[in-house]
């Protein structure tokens, strides 16, 4: 089942007399369950892609429906609602709340989607499995950067999102930071079944996803 | 959920927090120290006519109810009103300005002392000698005065021989008749104060007097005391209505830098929420609710500095001030720093929940 259809996506930007084509039909079809790696050079467009797939900004043109919902005619309340139920980011930067412990980062996403019940099992699983469950307590400034990436890979899938949009979650980690995240999104892309969209620019990170499509100026390729 | 994040927010900058709230809470200390000293110096003013002990008092034609008056009743209205029935003591008083709210009062020592249960001296007596002043405790304290002190007042110098406990009507007292000669107004006095044998035959007086005295404002001490409220004030009610706005002005503009700065330095968080799907309504309701736990907070340091000028002033100013906790005002001035406060945030907390994600996201 396609879980994210993308049909001849464009986004341009106006920066300042000139008109910057950002993506230039885009095509994709992205299988729930699906753990899909999307490299590229920088400039590419890959970030630019992710921001409208998680209803940050919306397209110029084209189709895109994210779980049969079209994104397409959403106005800014619609794009709300969507970062709020259907999608999950993972940042370069962690961007976690510094004044919040991890357990209220985590929870902080829960407030916003409305929902207050506490933790179920399957989640209290997921963060021992990410290896923070110890660590609620903490604030982020007392977390190596590992661990804070894994706190936001937790609160990003907390609300059991229809897609995990990872936006080059190992750029600010070492190699053995990276693989530990990796492999993390990984498993719980195996053992949940979470979709998981992941931009890199790194081929090995690459090779922990299922499938791998290339942007190239604006231009999806291998999709 | 939303309140720990607050919460921590406030912790997050405690000298920001701690400022604001002292600000906000000067806007609450002014309203609560000018209303206190309103009601307490009327209260001072009440209690020091009751502790004159009569059951009416004979003004001059044309006076006011509050003000103090001057030397302008002819003396021989005493004799009129010492032969009317039921009268059992009447006894004049004659008040002299010395500049500004104080004042100097003559009085006949015994008639005076018997109305009002007598003096109750901390220190020394009664006049003895024609530059002889009396004074009260209060007074004592404010000037450094002691039995034997010389007091300088109506271009001559007095000398203290009584320290009184205060609550006989004037704080500074000099025989009558040495008063009405220094301010060349032999035979006037300013108001007649006027015992009962009965305080049940008050009124049946009073309406009598004022057939023969159709020009007199004569007052049951009662119905005079009650009128010492802030409502026949007018100078002091503009003057509350004038400090109130200023306090509100003031939580307004504390509160709009505090969180404008707050908005500016937390943009990148604001990006954060929204990113997690935060609506505008969830932003604002963030900084409102900051907002008003800051004007709870400043408002509880306002209060508890009303209780510092109360301090000072009693301290310092014992007979010119006097300062009531005025417990009623407590809600009033903290809603008023409240509504203050939440107009100062209005505009940040727009700016904030109007805020760009993905700017915000990218906002170092
Ligand atoms: N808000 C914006 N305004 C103008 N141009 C932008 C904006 N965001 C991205 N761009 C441009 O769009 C192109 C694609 O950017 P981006 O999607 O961030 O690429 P990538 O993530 O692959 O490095 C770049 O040329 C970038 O300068
Ligand atoms: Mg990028």
């Amino acid at each position: 089942m396609a879980i994210i259809e993308i049909d001849n996506l464009r986004k341009t930007f106006r920066s300042g007399d000139v008109d910057v084509h950002a993506l230039r039909g885009v095509n994709l079809v992205v299988q729930k369950g699906e753990f899909l790696a999307v490299v590229g050079r920088s400039g590419s467009g890959k970030s630019t892609l992710f921001h409208i797939l998680g209803g940050l900004t919306p397209p110029t043109s084209g189709t895109i429906k994210i779980d049969g919902q079209s994104l397409t005619s959403l106005d800014e309340a619609g794009r709300t609602r969507l970062r709020r139920n259907s999608v999950g980011f993972v940042f370069q930067k962690y961007n976690l709340l510094p004044t919040l412990t991890v357990r209220d980062n985590i929870d902080i996403a829960r407030d916003i989607a409305g929902r207050s019940e506490p933790w179920d099992a399957t989640f209290l699983e997921v963060l021992e499995l990410l290896g923070i469950a110890q660590k609620l307590d903490r604030k982020p400034r007392q977390l190596s950067g590992g661990e804070q990436q894994r706190v936001a890979i937790a609160r990003a899938i907390v609300n059991q999102p229809a897609i995990l949009l990872a936006d080059e979650p190992t750029g600010n980690l070492d190699t053995e930071n990276s693989n530990m995240v990796l492999d993390l999104l990984r498993h719980l892309n195996k053992k949940t079944g979470q979709t998981v969209l992941m931009i890199t620019h790194d081929p090995e990170a690459a090779a922990f996803a299922d499938r791998t499509v290339q942007m190239r100026d604006g231009e999806l390729h291998g999709a | 959920m939303v309140y720990k994040l607050v919460y921590e927010n406030l912790k997050h900058r405690p000298v920001r927090t701690l400022l604001s709230s002292l600000a906000i809470g000067l806007g609450v200390t002014m309203m609560l120290a000018l209303v206190g000293v309103g009601e307490g110096m009327l209260e001072d003013q009440a209690n020091r006519a009751r502790g004159v002990g009569a059951d009416l008092v004979v003004r001059a034609p044309g006076s006011s109810v509050v003000g103090m008056g001057s030397l302008s009743m002819n003396q021989k209205i005493l004799d009129y009103v010492r032969a009317r029935p039921h009268v059992t003591l009447a006894t004049p008083i004659g008040i002299h300005s010395t500049g500004g709210v104080s004042s100097i009062m003559g009085i006949n020592y015994d008639e005076f002392a018997a109305m009002s249960g007598g003096f109750r001296f901390r220190e020394g007596g009664k006049f003895t000698a024609p530059d002889d002043v009396i004074i009260d405790d209060l007074y004592a304290r404010e000037k450094k005065l002691k039995v034997g002190s010389v007091l300088h007042t109506m271009n001559r110098d007095w000398r203290v021989s009584g320290i009184f406990a205060s609550g006989k009507l004037a704080r500074v007292m000099i025989p009558l008749t040495v008063l009405q000669e220094l301010a060349s107004a032999n035979g006037k006095i300013t108001m007649i104060y006027v015992k009962l044998d009965n305080p049940a035959n008050t009124q049946a007086v009073i309406d009598a007097m004022k057939q023969d005295l159709p020009e007199y404002p004569i007052y049951a001490m009662e119905e005079l005391i009650k009128q010492f409220s802030v409502n026949n004030l007018p100078e002091l009610k503009a003057f509350i209505g004038v400090v109130v706005s200023l306090a509100v002005l003031f939580g307004f503009l504390v509160v709009f830098l505090a969180m404008y700065t707050a908005v500016l330095e937390r943009t990148r968080e604001i990006g954060i929420l929204k990113a997690l799907g935060a609506g505008p309504g969830y932003v604002l309701g963030i900084l409102l609710r900051e907002t008003v736990l800051l004007a709870i907070i400043g408002s509880l340091c306002g209060i508890a500095m009303s209780y510092g000028t109360r301090w000072l002033i009693a301290t310092f100013i014992p007979a010119s001030m006097v300062q009531a906790i005025v417990y009623s005002w407590w809600p009033i001035a903290s809603l008023i720093t409240l509504a203050g406060a939440v107009l100062g945030v209005l505009y940040p907390a727009l700016k904030a929940a109007r805020q760009d994600a993905l700017d915000s996201l990218s906002y170092d």
